[in-house]
């Protein structure tokens, strides 16, 4: 019996969901006043939020959750109980304008199950996007899925309607891949990857010189790994991001803490990983791509089994292990230094910069251009303030360490 | 709070045109800046608009410039600061920007000094317009009504907290340019008929229309992209406050999502969780066969059906796995006797393989079935079901220590694997195992019966010819083996 289109949605949205990606930033603008519909501005807009926390910025669905891949972290895997439902590039394409119009959402996240083949299953992604793009004159942000196996020239045609594409390496280390996703080359994988950075690049460079040259995925490429599945430490985590980031020129990687799916493979761990961790990882990516910090200099803020404080954030957990650094004079140190500064963020630091040429900053003053001047204190010099014996405190981890606040009940009764 | 409010004949009156009306504010701004009126002696005024204090008052006429007056001149950030600023509700935001304006006339570097309290206020009520405006785009929520000529109409209600409708009016123009469409707020109208914008007067709710049929579908959506093993109550409210949830047809599932998360998590927890990490291996034939009659671990074990244990001797050197007993099976209590066992005992002493000689037992134990009518009709095993019960068939291969297992069928392959092979591909090779012993796979002998007649034959032959090559190799194995 075929199911609903409503039922198949619930199937298709449910099995997506684990794909922590979400984003409708960066692209190229567009609008609808020539014709079509939809639009794209630098900044993404998410249209709603789920309870997990989650923005919901595009229909993001799967083509099928079919699959002949058997990894045992997907719901999805061919192993699985999971009810499977399919829709058709037309009916994708439909959904997403029938949403679009009501202002739901910025645009479609098309993935899909393995199904066939590689090439097929690319295939099926590429002719939703085209209907939407060529039938429907779509404006909007396009993100799809990648499938690393399929051919590359069916790639390089997705990359033309795609504003974002994306190919999940899935696991830290290659082993974690052997071990829980047997189908799977890491290989493979990044070649891929490659493949898509060298498409990218060549685009933008022939619109340098030819301004109707075809964009090729303007918002770039963007990758997921999930966290607590296999034994990767955080330090591993980190430094597997750092060369995806050199290697592949990435926007960004996402990173997904493993939670328990239904009828899950008896291989994985039971519990999820700590929500925190996960969180804990997008810091360090920070770090990295926004305050200067090397893959070993986070790598720094982890205990001797590579992983990193769940309790304090990790830019507090390098300044603590780095306390010779400290302080940091607000009125003359650099914008580097003071980047290092736990609690000052990279507006702060900016604001503070401009702010000194008018005044000799003072304590009161910071305090004005940041959230909490009580974390910031033991670390910095201003012009009324020196943290004396503070910054050396055993006990200056504790003073730190944020009190663990009840979540609110929300719908008590 | 209650406002006592002087105003003398020597202040100037400025009137606005409506309450987001930047330019008219920056263009009688500069005439007041150029005859240097102080900002303590400018009155602002929105004609209508909430606190008209001085709805009695007369605009002044333009005040004129002081003899050496030049054209002020202020930095496109303020300009671009200003500008949001004054769609803010903030009452003295006129007032305030004035004053600001002023200020920068001595001090043009005035707004990089974050650490200045006007600065920072200009800032702040920046900040808070364009978060209303980008919030409006984001919860506005389009309901179609059918026009009589067969066209839609979209049309939406929106409470915005700030003067925005007219800041936001490009964007909606730019995105739906093909639609027609309406968005209805207390504070005005815009109606766009896909050529040009059109403002109306302020609404009400009961102006738009009460519902779509597509929210269902929509809520469908966000109901299933949720996942309940990470519930954020505070990330969703810091970025959804439930001001706007009146709106917004999906917010209705939120309690009903929250409260069953919990326990949606636990019920995955809990099926996931390993049913054996109390146990100890098994360590004889007879201690399988007897566990295994109270097993209750999966659903298949609590059906009410009898367990059917192994046959052969645990020095056998082959072992053959099938995936259950079934209905024969079970109320005989032995395994391999039903329909496909008697086809199985037929091919193998054909193949030349004595079935008593092997060690022959199933992936599960127990009988899994649908009740139709009076008969039971066999259903197959989960991938749970397999591995839960492959705690019973590790054991008895630990005591058996085989030379050689087949396995027919993939339910049987995944019972020793763990994981889903395809049959057809793996067949007629061995497949090594851990422990040095070899894997070979067939199909299960309940697919050959299965199959139309014309295609038996055939099937029955690729069936025969692979018992043959795993006779030889049985052969082989046992006589290296001496």
């Amino acid at each position: 019996m075929k199911e609903s289109l409503q039922q198949r949605l619930e199937i298709l949205a449910d099995a997506a969901k684990y794909d922590a990606s979400c984003a409708s930033s960066g692209t190229a603008k567009r609008n609808a006043k020539a014709g079509g519909i939809g639009s794209t501005e630098g900044m993404g807009i998410c249209h709603s939020y789920a309870p997990d926390g989650r923005c919901i910025s595009l229909l993001k669905i799967l083509l099928t959750n079919h699959c002949i891949f058997d990894c045992h972290y997907c719901i999805n895997r061919k192993s699985s109980n999971v009810r499977r439902a399919r829709f058709t590039p037309q009916e994708v394409a439909d959904l997403t304008i029938t949403f679009y119009r009501r202002n739901y959402i910025e645009g479609l996240f098309l993935s899909s199950g393995i199904v066939k083949s590689g090439d097929h299953t690319m295939e099926q992604i590429i002719e939703a996007a085209r209907i939407l793009r060529e039938e429907h004159l779509f404006r909007g942000y396009i993100h799809l899925k990648m499938i690393p196996e399929a051919d590359a020239d069916l790639i390089a045609r997705a990359g033309l309607y795609a504003d974002r594409v994306s190919i999940n390496v899935e696991l830290p280390t290659q082993a974690g891949l052997t071990r829980l996703a047997p189908d799977k080359s890491g290989q493979q994988i990044e070649t891929a990857m490659g493949g898509l950075k060298t498409a990218i690049e060549d685009a933008t460079d022939s619109r340098k010189r030819f301004r109707s040259a075809p964009q090729f995925a303007p918002a770039g490429q963007s990758t997921q790994m999930i966290v607590g599945a296999d034994g990767a430490s955080d330090a591993q985590i980190i430094q597997k991001s750092s060369k995806l980031y050199d290697r592949f020129a990435l926007r960004r990687v996402y990173y997904s803490a493993f939670s328990p799916i239904p009828d899950a493979s008896a291989v994985l761990p039971l519990k999820r990983a700590p929500l925190i961790r996960e969180h804990r990882l997008y810091q360090s990516d920070w770090l990295m791509r926004f305050y200067g910090y090397e893959p070993h200099e986070v790598g720094q803020a982890a205990d001797a089994a590579g992983m990193l404080p769940l309790d304090i954030d990790p830019k507090l957990a390098w300044a603590l292990n780095f306390r010779d650094r400290f302080p940091m004079d607000v009125n003359r140190a650099s914008r580097d230094a003071l980047l290092r500064v736990p609690g000052l963020g990279v507006r702060a630091v900016d604001a503070l910069l401009v702010a000194r040429r008018h005044r000799h900053l003072r304590l009161a003053d910071i305090a004005k251009l940041t959230v909490s001047i009580a974390k910031i204190r033991p670390f910095i010099v201003a012009a009324d303030w020196r943290p004396t014996k503070l910054t050396d405190r055993a006990d200056l981890r504790r003073l730190l360490t944020p009190r663990r606040t009840e979540q609110l009940e929300l719908f008590a009764a | 709070m209650k406002e006592t409010v002087y105003f003398t004949a020597s202040e100037h009156v400025a009137v606005l045109a409506g309450p987001d009306d930047f330019d008219g504010w920056r263009t009688q701004a500069r005439q007041v800046l150029m005859a240097r009126v102080h900002p303590s002696e400018v009155i602002w005024r929105v004609p209508g608009g909430e606190g008209d204090l001085f709805a009695s008052s007369e605009p002044s006429p333009p005040p004129i410039a002081v003899p050496d007056a030049r054209q002020p001149i202020v930095s496109r950030a303020f300009l671009d600061l200003a500008a949001k600023a004054a769609c803010h509700r903030d009452r003295g935001r006129f007032d305030f920007l004035y004053r600001l304006l002023w200020r920068l006339q001595r001090n043009a570097r005035l707004l990089e000094d974050k650490a200045d309290g006007d600065v920072r206020r200009l800032d702040e009520l920046a900040r808070t317009v364009r978060r209303d405006i980008h919030k409006m785009r984001a919860f506005v929520r389009f309901r179609s009504v059918a026009q009589p000529d067969g066209t839609e109409r979209y049309v939406a209600w929106f409470e915005p907290e700030h003067h925005i409708l007219r800041a936001n009016a490009a964007f909606f123009v730019n995105r739906f340019a093909g639609m027609h469409w309406s968005i209805l707020t207390p504070i005005g109208a815009l109606h766009w008929d896909g050529a040009s914008l059109q403002e109306g007067p302020p609404a009400t709710r009961g102006d738009a229309p009460d519902g779509d049929p597509i929210e269902d579908l929509w809520s469908s959506y966000y109901a299933s992209i949720f996942n309940p093993a990470r519930l954020k109550i505070d990330a969703m409210l810091k970025e959804m406050p439930r001001k706007y949830w009146k709106n917004m047809p999906e917010t209705a599932l939120v309690p009903a999502l929250i409260a069953g998360a919990q326990a949606r998590e636990a019920v995955m927890v809990e099926a996931g969780r390993d049913l054996f990490e109390d146990d100890s291996p098994p360590t004889s034939l007879e201690e399988i066969a007897g566990a295994i009659r109270s097993c209750r671990r999966c659903a298949i074990g609590c059906n009410g059906t009898d367990a059917v244990g192994s046959e052969g001797s645990s020095g056998a050197s082959l072992m053959i796995v099938g995936e259950q007993p079934g209905d024969v099976e079970e109320r005989e209590g032995r395994p391999f006797v039903g329909p496909a066992g008697q086809l199985l005992m037929r091919h193998l002493e054909e193949a030349g393989l004595n079935r008593s000689r092997a060690y022959v037992t199933n992936a599960v134990k127990h009988f899994k079935f649908l009740p139709r009518g009076k008969r039971r009709m066999h259903q197959t095993p989960t991938a749970r079901e397999i591995d839960t019960c492959r705690w019973w068939l590790d054991g008895e291969r630990s005591i058996v220590k085989p030379r050689l297992v087949l396995v027919l069928g993939a339910s049987a392959a995944r019972g020793l694997l763990g994981k889903t092979i395809s049959v057809q591909k793996e067949r007629g090779a061995p497949i090594d195992l851990p422990d040095g012993s070899e894997l070979w796979v067939t199909t299960h002998p309940s697919y050959l019966l299965r199959l139309p007649e014309e295609n038996r034959p055939a099937e029955e032959k690729r069936f025969q010819d692979d018992l043959r090559a795993i006779a030889e190799r049985l052969a082989a194995l046992e006589s290296a083996a001496g």
